[in-house]
This record gives C-alpha cells, structure tokens and sequence, in this order.
C-alpha cells in the first residue's frame, strides 16, 4: 500500500515532480559545481602564483659571498664553489617531486665579448631554456622558460644544445645586435683569437639585470669557464603549503613522528630539506620574497572561495526547500483524503519523506553529474586545466541532498499533516 | 467655496479608489500572512545574496592588490647609464606618489673587510625598507639615526653606526657578533652589527646601514629607487609617467614579474567569483521564482472572485504587479542591507579589513529583484486568464 501510494504519486503527478526534483537538481548542480572549485582552487591558485618566479634556490654549501651589484658580479669567477649539474635530475627524486613544477640552473661568468674589432667585457649566464632531462623512467622538460615566465624573446628561444644566445634587450641596443648577427665570446680578457662565434637567435626583455646580460645555453657557459659540470645556482619553483607555526619550527628539535609529519608536509622549508639532501654539498633556501607572500595571498583566496562557497551551499539549500514546500503546499487535499480514510499523521508523514528521499536521489545524482561537468568547464575556461570531482564525492552530495530536502519538507509537512481533513478537503486554507 | 467642494469631491473620490486598492494590497499580505512572509523571505536571501557578491567581487581586486604589495616594489627606478640618482629624487618621488605607495631608496658599493674580502655595502632607510619589503627576516633593525651620542664623538671614539648583517655575510665579518671595521676607498668605518638578515636572495651576502652615514662615509648617492605603488595596473603605469616626468634622470623600470602575476591572480581571482556570483544569484533568483509563483497561483480564488466581480484585466494586472514591486522593493532594501552586512563580514573575517560598501549596487539589486519578482506574478496571471472564474471558484 505504502510502495504503491509512492509510486502513483509519481506516476500521476509528473509535472509537479519534475518541478521539484529540477530545483533539487539546481541546488545539488551548484553546490557540487562550486564544492569542486573550491577543493581544487589552492592548486589552482598556486600554479598561478609560479609566474611570479622560483621560491627556491639551491646554492652551494661552502659558498664565498656573491659580490654582486645590479646583476654584474664582482667576484673572480672560479673562485667559490659549484654545484654539480650531474645532480640535476635528482631534483625530481626527493619525495615532494610531484610538486616541483620545474628548476632553472644559472651559471654567470665574466666573458669578453667582440663584434669585428670592437671588444668589451660583459656578463654571460649560462642556463637550462627547455631541456628535456630524465630521472629514472620519468622524463620532463624543465628551464627558464617556466621557471621565469615573464622573461620575453623577440626572435626564437636558442636551442639547449646549439651554440646560439639570447642578448637583452639594452645589451642588444649598446651593441646594436638583431636576432640573426653573430658576436665572438671568449673567456674574460682574452683576446679576440681565443674566443669562438657564437649566434643571437633573439632578444631578451625581463625588466630586470637579464637586459644587460648575454644569457645562453649552460654548456656554452661551462665551456667557456673551462669547467665541464659546474652550475652555481639552481632557481626551484614549487608548490608549497603555506608556512604556518609548525613549518617554522626547526627540524632538528623534532622528534620521530612528529619529524615524519614535517618533512612530509610540502612547507617551503621541508623541501628546502630534501634539495639540500638530493643535491651533493649544497645549501637550499626559501626566496623570502616570493616563498613567505604567496602563502598570504594563497590563504585569501582559498578563504574567500570557501566563505562564497557556503553562501552557495545556503542558496541552493533554501531553494531546495522553497521547491520542497511549494510542492507539499499543493497538496493539502489529498493530505486531507488520506485523513479522512484514517491515515494517521505518522503514516502521511513517511509517504512525504519517502517521496522527499526519493527525489532527492534522482534530483541529487542528475545534479552531481551536471555540477561536476560545470566544474570541469570553469576549470577549463578560467584556468586551463581540469577541476575533476572524483566520485568519492558523490555519496557526500547525495546526503546534503537528502538532508536539505528533508529539512526543507519538515515544515511544510508538519503543517500538512496537522491540518483539519475537512478543511482541506474543502479547499478553505 | 464651490470650487473648494468640488476639489474636495474628486480628492476623495480619489483617495477611496486608491485607498480600496491599498486595502486590497495590505489585506492580501496580513491575511495570508505565514506565504506573504516565506515571499518576502526569498526575496530577502536572494537580494542579501545578490549583494554580498557583487560587492565583493568588485571589491575583491583592491583587498588583493593590497595582498600583493606585500611582495614589495612593483617599479624600480635606476639612473641612466648607472649614474646615482640625484639627492633630491626622493622627495620627488614622494611627492609624485603622494600617498599611493611606498618608495624606499637603495646605494650600493664595494667595500673591504678589515682582512681585505670584498663585500657589498648597501645604505637605505629602514624605516621605509620595513614598510616595503615585509619578508625580510630581521632580528633586530637597527635604530634609523645613528646611535652615536655626542660625547662619544667629543671624547674621540672611532665613529660606529649600527649595521644589519645578511645571514650569510655574517659568519664572515663578525661570527661572534662583535664590532668591526669595514673600508672603502681608503676611508674607515667602525661598524656594529645591530641584527642579521635573510631574504633568501641578494641581500643576505650584503651589509646595510643607514643611507646618512652611508652618504657622510662613502660620498655615494643612491642609484636605485624602489617604490611599490597601490591601484590596479592603468594607475600604477599613470604613476611609472608621473615618475620618469618628475625625475628625467632616471631610467623608470617596471618590476614585470610581480606585476604579470598580480594581474594574471587577480584576474582569475575575479573569473572564479564571478562564475560562482552567477550561479549562486541564478539560484536565489529561481528560488524566489518558485516561491512567488505559488503564492500567486494558490490565491488563483481571489483573481477569480475580483473577475467575477467585474474587475478588468488592466486592474488585475495592475494589482498583482503593484503587489509584486512593492514585495520586490521591500525584500531589495532589507537584503541589500543585510548583504552589505554579510560582506562586510567576509571581508573582516578574510582581509582582515572591511569591504566598503557599493551603494552603485543596490539600483542593480533592486531592478534585478523587482525584475524577478514582476516576472513571477504576472506568468501565472498570464495563465490564469484564459480560465473561467466559474471553473477556478469551484475548485477544479
């Protein structure tokens, strides 16, 4: 009798059915849609914020102090310590490897520079632009151009392997270069018979102490130092975890698990850590500048997303339960027939609750589906990259939806089952 | 007197007629009184909502470029040809930012340590350094003026100014913390690390002291200026114009990358918002949609009976629309109100600052609201039309 009352209701009232289970579809729609962007906007958010440059860099450990004014360094360049570019790799080794995005070496030295006769010293870097690399069956591509977004070339980006050089953009103007000239590089004061030709394939615009640079691939540099394998610093960009109090404790006053937690936690200083263990005599470090504001930044956003996505969760539970209301409202008659043949409260309670359950399954599982599709489509068109929603999720959705329904009916459904039959059956309230 | 009489007829035919129709209005809301409220209630959560995120998704943008500032100057200004700046370009950019933003000035030399090493030696103003480059991590700043005390100076002490030491400079010139000497151009300094300093870049192999005594020390002028302007990014390349007009000196540089990735966050910050802003007033919207639209058509007896009564099409029409503007009115103000309090709220709870209230939203909120509202009451009286009143009366 019950399973049969259930199913003629919904068998004979399909419009107001349909009405309501699309607003339970709705409501699920948009939470599900704005749960998934909010689960996932850290990374997002993230991922944007390396624009801004590396959060890491690696140096050696015995270094001498840079003397470096303005991006021209002072220091003689052998003097101090190297790290080995043979170490390179290991980078994507240490256990947070899944979250280096990517990592530029730098190796600046002093060359002499000549264009037909005319010879003067200048700063060339040596540097990764897209190397592929590869660290046990994994092969990526990692260098400048990822680590440092922002840098811009008028003509092509050299290749990693040729001889070819990017100059910047004042660099270009003093010595009055375009993409195509070839210039004669060799080691610091030497002279114009040491030095080999090399090719400017574009012109670089950075903003910064690159403009006065001739940058090129690390081999060349390496080669030009006379020292096969050197790099003297390596720029890391990764996502991290923003610094809370526990990040900021040292790692050597921890104490077993407490330690496994720390290091397993993708802190700035935890993969500052593991860098410095993956990588033979060196020192890591957080780039403050970039390191301690993107947590700030970070927690802003993930905060106001969140917040927003409460409010998002409060309107579609109130239009849930507006839909809820409105359709029980239009049935008091019936409530009133089901009274007058001695149903009792109870019994006319749980037909409204079985339906209310009901429809909030098919209304919950049409909405997820839509929901998770709408995510995937912001994901795409705000940020390039897919917001998956994994179906974990979807007994999590199904009972809010369950809830809300219910809550959103327990109102109206009181007041219908506490209403007069006659009354009802006459159409007066 | 006639005259006056007659006035006094038509004002009171006129304040019956609508009088009779203010009742109808005011009786049709107290005596259905718990859908009447549960109406107004949607439109009050839809309108709240509404607010809230409109107000913060045009306020989102300053609350985070205030966040970025934190990373420090977005422009930088050199002199041309790496000559120093001259001594009066501080107070100019001052003058030009007035009070967008923060300028801190930087000198820089190479000076010899007491066994002869090479070490950079940067003079600036702490206070402003402070202010514009929050992550540098100090121990202790050094006091802005020098420290030295008069007497100190009479009876013939070796002059000592209080320096901050980088991180990895300090090892190398004063590992026990004590006092040293430092020199540049034949010209001594007795200097006393005061705190250390790291950043994690340039500045923790350098030594700063105060850009006076750096000046009186080393006769050198700063040669950078860094200056962090607030406003979005047509303000802040106004103010790089105001710069490069006010010192033409200087070479003026934008600082590219904090300002691609403020911009390239901000904007998809602001996409993020917007797409939820739309889903969540679509929502609301349809929520009040069903909601009213019941309320009408539940009251479909009241339409029949004023019908059947000889009312017009016009009046009906009339008097339902005049009912839901002055729902949609009411719940516009009352949930503008409560949606500015909501964002306000976000904003403390987030920012950590209030989110100034946009009275440019409540037109929008209120037209939107009386939009949705007049849409709900006139589609079920547009249905409702082409049913006799006998039919509707009787219940079917």
């Amino acid at each position: 009798m019950f399973v049969r009352l259930v199913y003629e209701s919904f068998r004979r009232q399909k419009r107001r059915k349909i009405l309501a289970g699309a607003a339970i579809a709705l409501g699920v729609t948009v939470a599900t849609a704005m749960i998934g962007v909010a689960t996932d906007i850290g990374d997002k958010i993230n991922r944007e914020l390396r624009t801004i440059g590396a959060n890491l860099v690696v140096t050696p450990q015995e270094d001498t102090l840079d003397v470096e004014i303005g991006g021209v360094n002072l220091k003689p360049p052998t003097d101090g310590a190297f790290l080995s570019e043979a170490d390179l790799p290991k980078i994507k080794g240490i256990f947070w490897h899944n979250n280096i995005t990517s990592f530029a070496p730098m190796l600046p030295i002093p060359v002499t520079a000549y264009r037909a006769d005319y010879g003067q010293d200048e700063t060339l870097v040596g540097t990764y632009f897209a190397k592929p690399l590869s660290y046990g069956n994994e092969t990526f591509t990692t260098g400048v151009r990822t680590t440092h977004p922002w840098w811009k070339v008028a003509g092509a980006w050299p290749d990693d392997s040729s001889r070819n050089i990017l100059v910047g953009e004042r660099f270009a103007k003093r010595w009055t270069l375009k993409p195509g000239d070839s210039l004669i590089l060799g080691p610091a004061s030497s002279d114009r018979g040491s030095g080999g030709s090399v090719l400017v394939s574009g012109v670089l615009s950075t903003g910064g102490a690159e403009d006065d640079q001739i940058i090129a691939p690390l081999a060349l540099a390496q080669q030009i130092l006379g020292k096969p394998d050197a790099v003297r610093r390596v720029y890391v960009s990764a996502l991290t975890k923003p610094e809370d109090a526990f990040a900021r404790r040292d790692p050597k006053s921890l104490s077993g698990a407490i330690y496994d937690r720390w290091y397993c936690t993708p802190y700035p200083q935890a993969i500052a850590l593991q860098l410095t263990e993956a990588m033979s005599h060196s020192h890591a470090e957080q780039i403050r500048q970039v390191a301690q504001n993107e947590g700030a930044v970070l927690t802003r956003i993930q905060g106001l997303i969140f917040l927003i996505t409460l409010a998002a969760l409060f309107a579609s539970g109130l239009a849930v339960s507006a839909a809820m209301a409105t359709a029980i409202f239009e049935r008091r008659a019936e409530v009133g027939l089901m009274k007058a043949l001695g149903a009792g409260k109870l019994a006319v309670a749980s037909v409204f609750f079985a339906e209310a359950a009901l429809m909030a399954l098919i209304g919950g599982a049409i909405g997820f589906a839509i929901g998770s599709a709408l995510a995937h489509q912001i994901g795409l068109s705000i940020f390039n990259s897919q917001i998956s929603i994994s179906p974990v999720l979807l007994p999590v959705i199904l009972a809010i939806a369950v809830v809300v329904t219910f809550a959103g009916s327990a109102m109206a459904i009181r007041r219908a089952v506490s209403l007069d039959p006659v009354f009802a059956l006459r159409g007066e309230l | 007197m006639s005259h006056q009489a007659k006035d006094l007829a038509a004002s009171r035919a006129h304040s019956k007629h609508s009088s009779m129709f203010v009742r109808m209005l005011v009786r049709a809301a107290v005596l259905r009184r718990g859908r009447a409220v549960s109406a107004l209630f949607a439109m009050v959560v839809a309108a709240a909502v509404a607010t809230a995120m409109l107000n913060l998704y045009v306020d989102v943008q300053a609350k985070l470029q205030r966040e970025f500032r934190n990373y420090g100057a977005n422009i930088i200004l050199v002199g041309k040809n790496a000559a120093s700046l001259p001594a009066a370009a501080l107070p100019r950019v001052d003058a030009t930012l007035s009070g967008r933003g923060i300028a801190a000035p930087f000198a820089l030399v190479v000076a010899r340590t007491a066994d002869g090493q090479p070490i950079v030696v940067a003079g600036t103003d702490f206070d402003r350094v402070k202010q514009l480059d929050r992550w540098w991590s100090v121990s202790n700043w050094p006091a802005q003026d020098s420290h030295v005390s008069e007497n100190q100076r009479e009876v013939g002490h070796p002059l000592s100014s209080d320096v901050l030491v980088g991180v990895r400079a300090l090892p190398l010139v004063s590992p026990k913390n004590q006092p040293f000497d430092l020199s540049f151009q034949g010209r001594k300094l007795h200097v006393t690390p005061a705190g250390r300093v790291q950043t994690g870049a340039a500045e923790d192999s350098r030594i700063y002291l105060s850009l006076a005594e750096f000046i009186s020390w080393t006769g050198v002028q700063p040669s950078t200026i860094e200056v962090a302007a607030t406003g979005n990014a047509s303000e802040v390349s106004g103010i790089m114009n105001q710069l490069a007009q006010a010192i033409p000196s200087a070479e003026v540089r934008p600082v590219r990358q904090i300002m691609e990735g403020e911009a390239r966050v901000l904007g998809k910050t602001r996409a993020t918002l917007l797409a939820a802003a739309a889903l969540i007033i679509l929502t609301a919207a349809l929520c009040v949609l069903s909601t009213l639209m019941g309320w009408v058509f539940d009251r479909r007896r009241d339409f029949a009976i004023m019908k059947a009564l000889g009312a017009s099409e016009r009046l009906l029409h009339g008097f339902f629309a005049a009912e839901a503007a002055v729902l949609g009115a009411t719940g516009a103000v009352i949930g503008f109100l409560l949606g500015i309090g909501i964002a306000a709220w976000i904003g403390r709870a987030n920012f950590h600052a209030a989110v100034v209230p946009r009275l440019g939203v409540l037109p929008i909120v209120l037209l939107g609201s009386m939009a949705v509202t007049l849409i709900s009451a006139i589609l079920p009286i547009s249905l409702l039309r082409r049913v006799q009143p006998a039919v509707i009366l009787r219940g079917e």
